[in-house]
């Protein structure tokens, strides 16, 4: 079965959505889409270095992005910039110092829009482990520091002052969102991995009554729209990273178009009012 | 649980104005903390001491450290000078003042009870009860009026049975009637759940009559003491003018209570459809009368 270069492309894409998918929710919470990009965008210098080192891509974009990550969380505590400017600061540097190292590597025949794009069709079956695996140990440390997660994203001072450690919850979540980007990036680029984290779960909120119900939904539209994107990928012969951005962003605009959670619920206040 | 307070804290003297409960477990001691930011300090000198069962109140204008020396007792914020002692494994409720649940984020009012720690069903129903909101237990907080949503806080602070309440402002946006009946309020719950309260006064001028201690910032301590002895201090009066002289005591005596669907319980158990009936009707708001406190 894994013989078939599309089913590999199924497997992975669904794997990296099912993960990205709850990630993307604390993501969407916490304000922090532009944070993501830039995590994104420096995996691109974490690919030049594991050519330049010849280490493994996935461990040295997930360093790179998790030291950047890291020292974002210090530098925005004690920055004169606003943190706006500062990501977009990094953001921007960061992919231009991946483009340009790449181009120092003249030894090097790299395939370029497919590390900006993804090359969900050249997955290999140790992509596919590598995907599974540290999908699961993302999904499985998010949800043991789900609790302290989700507490510190509503109000930190509060969580705080009830006994949870803010700064070290916040430490784990960077590093599963750089572990995150790590796996993502050969299924849907460093450019496009944000889409995957933030639409899913934006489409998700609206039918949502609860914070665990919108993770589950937002990993059940992230492998809608994988399957239906890669689906038109083959069938329209267009790049198969930019048609599951489309599909997430077609799960969007219907979500718009149904009647919320948040409508029904006070469509059923006023009919209880009005009962009583 | 409930350990011995360490002998160093039994030491010191105690705040000699809440004598009654002298005796008590003293859950958190703030000894002439100061919190500095950019050269400037914030709050400076500050004592304080909550004891179980006590409620002690912060006044002040905007910008006299109210909420910097709450959260330097919650530890929050780490204290730039003197010592702050806390009893070991106090469990602490805490209603900040300012809280913003952005629309991204679905949250009920369920939900929200058990965000800091598991809260059992009946618990979370008994404390909404209590606020007055059960009906709205699975609604969605965004929705949720300004009144409304300081009771869900308050109910969720209380539900996780706290040994120190920490409450930065309780009743904003609640109306006059409902200021009343949250003070109240917060007033059973300390003999309820039997913890200490800290509590910051939005109103300069009303403060609950069951408080214990009135704490007057302005960067440092102006005054302390028993509501009456702070009304009539002289420092008190020079910080916030003759106006001030005006500070009310809330003290609130209960005939009815407002049912969720509008009607009204009578305390003989009449439900009624407005709590103008004619029966004796005892909301005692002195801001009239404080006069008395300071002549």
């Amino acid at each position: 079965m894994l013989d078939d270069f599309f089913t590999r492309a199924l497997i992975a894409g669904i794997g990296v959505a099912l993960v990205a998918g709850p990630l993307g929710c604390f993501v969407v919470w916490r304000r922090m889409a532009y944070f993501g990009d830039t995590l994104a965008h420096s995996s691109l210098l974490g690919l030049a270095l594991s050519y330049l080192l010849s280490i493994n891509a996935t461990l040295s974009v997930f360093l790179i992005s998790a030291i950047v990550a890291i020292s974002l969380l210090f530098l925005q505590r004690r920055a004169t910039l606003s943190s706006d400017s500062i990501l977009g600061l990094l953001s921007h540097s960061a992919l231009a110092l991946g483009l340009v190292s790449i181009a120092f590597l003249t030894w090097i025949r790299l395939d370029l829009l497919g590390v900006l794009f993804g090359d969900i069709l050249a997955v290999s079956r140790m992509d596919i482990a590598v995907i599974y695996g540290g999908g699961a140990a993302v999904l499985v440390s998010l949800i043991l520091i789900w609790q302290p997660l989700f507490a510190t994203t509503v109000n930190r001072e509060l969580a705080e002052a009830e006994g949870v450690g803010p700064d070290r919850i916040n430490a784990v979540f960077m590093i599963l969102l750089a572990l995150t980007i790590a796996i993502a990036i050969k299924v849907i680029g460093v450019l496009l991995i944000t889409a995957l984290l933030i639409i899913p779960a934006a489409a998700a909120r609206r039918f949502a009554t609860g914070p665990e119900q919108m993770a589950v939904l937002a990993a059940g539209i992230g492998v809608l729209s994988v399957v239906g994107g890669l689906y038109g990928s083959l069938e329209w012969d267009i790049p198969s990273g930019p048609s599951i951005v489309v599909a997430t962003f077609i799960a969007f605009l219907v979500s718009l178009a149904l009647p919320s959670a948040i409508l029904r619920d006070r469509l059923r206040r006023n009919r209880q009012k009005a009962a009583s | 649980m409930h350990g011995h307070s360490p002998a160093a804290l039994r030491d010191r003297p105690s705040v000699p104005d809440s004598q009654k409960k002298a005796g008590a477990e003293i859950l958190v001691q703030a000894h002439q903390i100061g919190v500095q930011r950019n050269g400037r300090w914030l709050i400076r000198g500050i004592d304080l001491t909550v004891r179980k069962g006590e409620i002690i109140t912060l006044i002040g204008p905007n910008g006299s450290g109210k909420s910097t020396t709450v959260k330097t007792v919650l530890g929050v914020i780490k204290p730039d000078e003197g010592t702050l002692t806390r009893r070991p494994n106090l469990r602490i409720g805490y209603v900040p003042q300012r809280l913003a649940i952005d629309w991204t984020l679905p949250l009920t009012v369920d939900r929200l009870m058990s965000l800091t720690g598991r809260i059992l069903k009946a618990e979370r129903q008994a404390a909404l009860e209590d606020v007055g909101i059960s009906h709205l237990a699975q609604a969605e907080v965004a929705a949720l009026s300004g009144g409304e949503f300081q009771r869900a806080l308050l109910a969720r602070a209380m539900a996780r049975k706290p040994d120190l309440l920490v409450l930065d402002e309780p009743v904003q946006g609640v109306d006059v009637a409902g200021e009343a009946a949250l003070y109240a309020l917060i007033d059973q719950i300390r003999h309820k759940i039997g913890c200490g309260i800290l509590l910051i006064s939005h109103d300069l001028h009303v403060v609950m009559a069951a408080t214990d201690t009135v704490l007057c910032l302005n960067g440092h301590m102006c005054c302390s003491g028993t509501p009456q002895s702070v009304a009539e201090d002289p420092a008190y009066l020079q910080l916030f003018g003759p106006r001030a002289a005006s500070i009310a005591v809330y003290a609130h005596n209960h005939d009815h209570t407002h049912l969720p669907d509008g009607r009204v319980r009578q305390n003989d158990g009449r439900i009624t459809e407005t709590c103008h009936e004619p029966h004796d009707h005892a909301h005692a708001n002195i801001d009239d009368k404080a006069g008395k406190h300071v002549g």
